[in-house]
């Protein structure tokens, strides 16, 4: 089987993650518990044309692969593999919205055209004239992390050289209304982002974003990280996580020893983050702990940030401040554990090893 | 009519998401599809709907629209002579 390395990377996030030449050098703060994405200057990526008839996640999504696919030294992929959780969610509330207000009549294509799940890998490989595989996964939490597996998988077996993989989602105003009243997002008026891992409160604080990566089985000199493999538990109780670990770990000839920096995806929710503190305070006490929720708040695809900002990591060897959760850090970064899950479900595990 | 002609060209800006064009930039008489403002197949459509929700004339031959959506010109004119 052959080796997968991530070869270039590309993120819209809540901070100014689009330019690969920085590192989190700037932080945003946030007051709020619903926050968008620092836009990049989408014309200069995107034709006026072109931009008119995309969605926000489209947007995104499709700048975001740009920055991935330029950074690679790649005009086209084999594959384009997607995550999103939700799709192109503001659009399908606006369709929804004006079946509803139009009482099901006067329907216009053009928000329906941009509301499905697929709109976004549709629009990258148009661009990009990508005729290959093409593939989007709608699977909550998971969504990421199965796109992840499902190009190692055919890279591993080489049935590709190149592919784009990403997790996007966006945030829409029905989505904050409906996800408030069931306490998912924070009910605080005000709160303060970078303190929010420890606020003792229930719910998260909701975002968006689009982060793509070029997967490839052929190192090059903009390689970040080695993929060493993916795991993905839908339902996992309390008390598994650390067998699970134990047993991933166990599978790719590692132990917990091995592990340099765990990345976990704390979101402040004090219902759930016990999962996150159940490695972090037991298995992982010694272990460098990195959090990124905090900066870049709760989405379905967030993990995609993860996997982000370990590739970084093991490329840069460095750790800025605002992501470290304890003081441990190692002398040198060879091996990133992320973790992740959301509300209790969609449990996933990612290594990557340094090159 | 020149009052119309302003509306027409409000809409087709909010309603085909031109961010990069104004009011002042859509002539009268400039062509709405292919070489002037450059609009496609879908937008017919969206104008077509837009024909029927906000003046209430629906297009019972689609082939009409060809004639109707020519300009912002040709469209007012059909509006002024067919709303009810």
């Amino acid at each position: 089987m052959k080796k997968v390395f991530i070869n270039s990377i590309g993120a819209i996030t809540s901070q100014k993650t689009f330019d690969n030449s920085e590192f989190l050098n700037e932080i945003v703060n946030y007051s709020t518990t619903n926050i968008s994405v620092v836009n990049p200057n989408y014309k200069a990526y995107l034709d006026a044309g072109s931009a008119r008839r995309m969605a926000k996640g489209i947007k995104m999504g499709v700048v975001a692969s740009k920055v991935a696919l330029e950074e690679a030294g790649l005009e086209s992929v084999d594959a384009v593999i997607t995550g999103s959780g939700m799709g192109c969610v503001i659009e399908s509330e606006r369709f929804v919205a004006k079946i509803i207000d139009n009482n099901e009549e006067f329907l216009t294509p053009t928000s329906f055209i941009q509301s499905t799940h697929n709109t976004v890998g549709g629009q990258i490989a148009l661009g990009i004239q990508c005729k290959g595989y093409n593939f989007t996964y709608v699977h909550s939490s998971s969504s990421f992390e199965t796109a992840l597996l499902d190009a190692q998988l055919q890279l591993e077996l080489d049935e590709a050289t190149n592919i784009l993989v990403g997790g996007v989602d966006e945030l829409g105003p029905h989505m904050i209304k409906v996800h408030g009243l069931i306490d998912h997002i924070k009910q605080e008026q005000t709160i303060d982002n970078l303190n929010i891992l420890s606020s003792k409160t229930v719910g998260a604080v909701f975002s968006e974003g689009a982060s793509f990566i070029v997967l490839s089985n052929a190192k090059q000199e903009s390689t970040y990280a080695e993929l060493i493999d993916v795991a993905i538990y839908n339902t996992l109780g309390l008390t598994r996580v650390e067998t699970k670990l134990y047993e991933f770990l166990k599978q790719n000839n590692y132990t917990v020893n091995d592990i340099d920096a765990v990345v976990l995806g704390n979101n402040g929710d004090v219902n759930f983050d016990e999962y996150f503190n159940k490695l972090s305070e037991g298995v992982f006490a010694n272990t460098q702990q990195v959090v990124y929720k905090h900066l870049i708040g709760e989405y379905k695809t967030a993990s995609a940030f993860g996997v982000w900002l370990g590739a970084k990591m093991l490329k840069t060897q460095q750790m800025p401040d605002c992501i470290k959760l304890n003081d441990k850090a190692p002398s040198a970064l060879n091996t990133i554990l992320i973790y992740n899950q959301y509300r209790g479900d969609n449990h996933t595990f990612v290594m990557l090893r340094k090159c | 009519m020149s009052e119309l002609k302003e509306e027409l060209k409000t809409k087709i800006i909010e309603q085909l998401n031109l961010e990069d064009v104004t009011v002042a930039e859509i002539a009268d008489d400039e062509v709405l599809f292919g070489d002037g403002l450059g609009l496609d197949s879908i937008d017919a459509l969206e104008l077509i709907v837009m024909l029927d929700k906000d003046y209430g004339i629906k297009l019972t031959d689609p082939k009409d629209g060809k004639k109707i959506f020519e300009s912002v010109n040709t469209m007012a004119a059909f509006i002024e002579a067919n709303r009810a």
